[in-house]
């Protein structure tokens, strides 16, 4: 660095590639040129403070000056966050307002038939479904292990538009709310109702039922032991009741699997799954609309 | 906090046992010998520095996959995997354990040869590296443990933080004491820049972890401040962390290692002066404008928002006085990748100064806070600027340090300057987009007046831009892997490293000067 520096008539030290003085200080060799603040620069950011004081004036600033308490300068243009929410929400509110009544009073049914209404309800169902449904359920109702499908024609309790909505208000197993539906299938190996040789030996049988590849000499000594245990829900012919919920054994849709594992956990430790209920956390416009929307989406009755 | 404990009587054992034998060693030597510089506690820090850099970078990708591959990377028996553990361990790791070791490392070099004297303090400079990195050690299986705070960038609980605070005031006298003995008459510009960074974060780490322990031997503690309070609280830290760590801490580094390095002033005192002085008057208001549209009263967003516009030439003062340092030398940005490397590093500094001041600004903050806008701007920042520049410092001090000739590969270098270059393209293009889509996916009505996409829908939707992501962050680990092996043949001597193979370009000598 040195031999780019020479020192000027007056003492001053100066940097020979551009022609600038330096400040005459070193450390460790380093030297400071004494080039001015660039102009841009300085402009540029006088303009950010001319700027950041109107932008002060126009809107809520400055707090606590004499004369305003505990308040701030409200801003010369007057605009609030919190009144803009309000507007907005208010806005909303009122272009869905007609639809919204709409559905209140109008039947499921009448929902159906009414092209206009049932497309305001299914763009209602949908959002709120995606908001509060298919965190279990799945986008789209697709549905996952421990959580029913919703686009198929496979109901565990009722797939009719009135039913759909039964359970939405009042969930399953939900035991703060008398209407929920309930059902609770025993824990049969948990709590000593049969026996481990007897639970394999219903496994067989669940697996003989539904199209499976079973043994037969267990699956003889299951289908007794299914007649005196299951039936009365599942009924004799294993296809499963509504009343209760309980599962049809026969067909390929398996909420918690198929596979004898899955399946003698299930018998073992029973399954007897929750799902919350909607009423008071969603407005009776929403719960209609969710009817709706969970109809269309495959298996409707 | 019991496994803390254990830790931490272990290793005041092994440390008091270690200084005892060091001690019994001397043989009547005088281990403070005020003619030559302390340079082996920052041939430590530049190993440590190295170390923290890859293990963060390495958690950073872990993390980025976990994000792009969800199914795959969850492991159900292994709590301590989980995102929310690793998370805090990769921005704890990169920025306090790389990027804090790098300021210990480069401000204890820095401080001792632009004051020309001896750091202060005797065997304190040693107590502030083994304890700073104790406490990282704390933080970062108290992470993993699920020993947390709750506070971005302070989740440590207090028995850390106190800790910390105890090293930091130390770190803060062995400075003082440094520039007090200083055989120069003026203070040079990159130690105003470490003290206001030192200075700083002791005052910001002790408000914002004023906290009351449930008890004396349980981790868990509760804030003094409440709601939003706490919140204000908690970015007035946060911001003023990325300030007065990431921005004037690496500043100073540049201001010591580009006029080094390329051998020429610094382009303008003036500036230095009023874009140092400007820059942290400013900063320390900005805080407010990660709370934009929240219970924050709105005139306390109009503060923090107006001082983030009136930062944005302060901010840029640095990138200019950084730059044009180079006139004269431009031909060093061909020739040496090192130089180029510290001038791209300014180069994402200016982007992310200016980036910062729009996104602050209200109706873009609308769009672009809470998406991945914001986490493509701190690595834009991050990788780019605080990256770079530390990986320019730890190439010249590595080959200063150990009395090198050269690197031990300058095409090595090249390697990680495309790669970690790419690796940082790769990564915030993909998640720029993937911010701006989902903040529009976010606020998208249908025409009944209900929101269009449900929240899975739009982290689906940003699946493609976490893939980038990752290939991009795993690109730039790559980079700092190659650097580690080219520092370590450096300090070895080997290649172009090797003995007499060139004169030494830079400050070779370690005793000290006379004045000029």
């Amino acid at each position: 660095m040195k031999g780019n520096l020479e020192m000027s008539e007056t003492d001053k030290e100066v940097d020979v590639l551009s022609g600038v003085e330096t400040t005459g200080h070193s450390w460790d060799g380093i030297k400071e040129l004494n080039n001015p603040l660039p102009r841009w620069w300085l402009y540029v950011w006088y303009g950010t403070i001319f700027w950041a004081i109107l932008y002060m004036i126009a809107m809520p600033a400055l707090p606590s000056l004499p004369g305003l308490g505990s308040r701030n300068t409200p801003g010369v243009l007057g605009m609030s966050d919190r009144s803009a929410v309000a507007e907005s929400v208010a806005t909303l509110h009122a272009e869905r307002s007609a639809a919204s009544a709409e559905l209140l009073t109008a039947s499921l049914q009448d929902i159906q038939n009414n092209l206009d209404l049932q497309q305001f309800a299914m763009a209602m169902g949908e959002s709120a479904f995606g908001d509060n449904c298919a965190t279990c359920h799945g986008a789209g109702g697709r549905g996952a292990k421990g959580y029913p499908m919703l686009a198929d024609d496979v109901w565990l309790w009722d797939g009719t538009l009135d039913g759909i909505e039964q359970t939405i208000r009042h969930g399953i197993r939900h035991e703060e709310d008398v209407d929920t539906r309930f059902s609770a299938m025993p824990a049969f190996g948990r709590d000593g109702l049969l026996t481990s040789v007897q639970i394999d030996d219903l496994v067989q049988y669940v697996l003989s039922v539904s199209g499976h590849e079973a043994n037969a000499g267990m699956a003889a000594r299951g289908e007794g032991l299914f007649q005196s245990n299951c039936a009365s829900c599942h009924g004799m012919d294993a296809k499963g009741s509504r009343d209760v919920g309980a599962p049809n054994l026969t067909d390929a849709d398996w909420l918690y699997g198929s596979s004898p594992d899955d399946i003698r956990a299930t018998i073992t430790n029973a399954r007897n799954s929750h799902m919350p209920a909607w009423q008071g956390r969603l407005d009776d416009a929403t719960i209609k609309a969710l009817a709706v929307y969970v109809h269309s989406l495959g298996g409707g009755e | 906090m019991g496994a803390h404990a254990w830790i931490f009587l272990i290793l005041t054992i092994v440390g008091l046992l270690a200084t005892a034998l060091w001690a019994g060693s001397l043989g009547g030597r005088n281990p403070f010998d005020q003619t030559v510089y302390e340079d082996t506690i920052v041939k430590f820090g530049v190993t440590a520095s190295m170390f923290w850099g890859i293990a963060g970078f390495l958690v950073g990708v872990i993390i980025a996959l976990q994000l792009a591959f969800p199914n795959i990377m969850y492991f159900e028996q292994l709590g301590w995997t989980n995102f929310g553990r690793l998370r805090p361990l990769h921005t704890s790791a990169v920025i306090f354990a790389f990027g804090g070791n790098v300021l210990l490392a480069t401000s204890f070099y820095v401080v001792q040869r632009t004051c020309r004297t001896r750091l202060a303090g005797g065997l304190w400079p040693w107590f502030v590296f083994w304890g700073y990195n104790l406490f990282i050690v704390i933080a970062g299986t108290g992470y993993l443990m699920g020993v947390t705070q709750s506070k971005e960038y302070a989740e440590p609980e207090w028995y850390a933080d106190l800790w910390l605070t105890i090293v930091w005031v130390a770190y803060l006298l062995v400075f003082l004491g440094t520039i007090w003995k200083r055989k120069e008459p003026h203070i040079y510009v990159a130690n105003w820049f470490y003290l206001s960074f030192i200075v700083t974060i002791a005052m910001l780490h002790i408000v914002n972890n004023l906290t009351l322990p449930v008890t004396l031997t349980g981790s868990k503690s509760y804030q003094l401040f409440g709601g939003v309070q706490d919140a204000l609280t908690q970015w007035w830290y946060g911001h003023n962390a990325v300030g007065f760590f990431l921005t004037t801490g690496f500043l100073a580094i540049m201001y010591y290692f580009i006029p080094k390095r390329v051998q020429r002033p610094v382009y303008s005192y003036r500036l230095s002066i009023v874009h140092f002085w400007s820059l942290i008057f400013i900063y320390i208001w900005a805080g407010p404008h990660h709370l934009h549209y929240t219970a924050l009263p709105q005139w306390a967003q109009t503060l923090g928002m107006t001082f983030s516009v009136m930062l944005w030439m302060p901010s840029w003062g640095g990138m200019i006085n950084g730059v044009m340092t180079l006139s004269g030398a431009w031909d060093r940005l061909r020739t040496d990748p090192v130089v180029r490397m510290m001038v791209v590093a300014l180069a994402f500094y200016g982007m992310s100064t200016f980036e910062g001041p729009l996104m602050s600004v209200r109706a873009v903050n609308a769009l672009s806070h809470y998406t991945e806008w914001g986490i493509a701007h701190v690595h834009s920042g991050s990788m780019g600027w605080v990256g770079f520049i530390s990986f320019g410092a730890l190439y010249c001090s590595t080959q200063w340090l150990w009395k090198r000739p050269a690197l031990y590969s300058l095409r090595l270098v090249e390697w990680h300057f495309w790669l970690a270059t790419i690796g940082i393209l790769f990564y915030i293009v993909a998640l720029y987009f993937a911010g701006i889509l989902e903040g529009l996916m976010w606020r998208a009505y249908n025409e009944y007046g209900f929101l269009e996409y449900s929240f899975i829908e739009t982290v689906e939707a940003k699946h493609i831009s976490y893939v980038i992501r990752a290939v991009g962050g795993s690109l730039y680990l790559t980079g700092a892997l190659i650097m580690a092996y080219n520092l370590v043949r450096t300090a070895l001597g080997h290649g172009a490293a090797a003995e007499g193979t060139r004169p030494v370009e830079a400050p070779a000598a370690a005793t000290l000067q006379p004045a000029e």
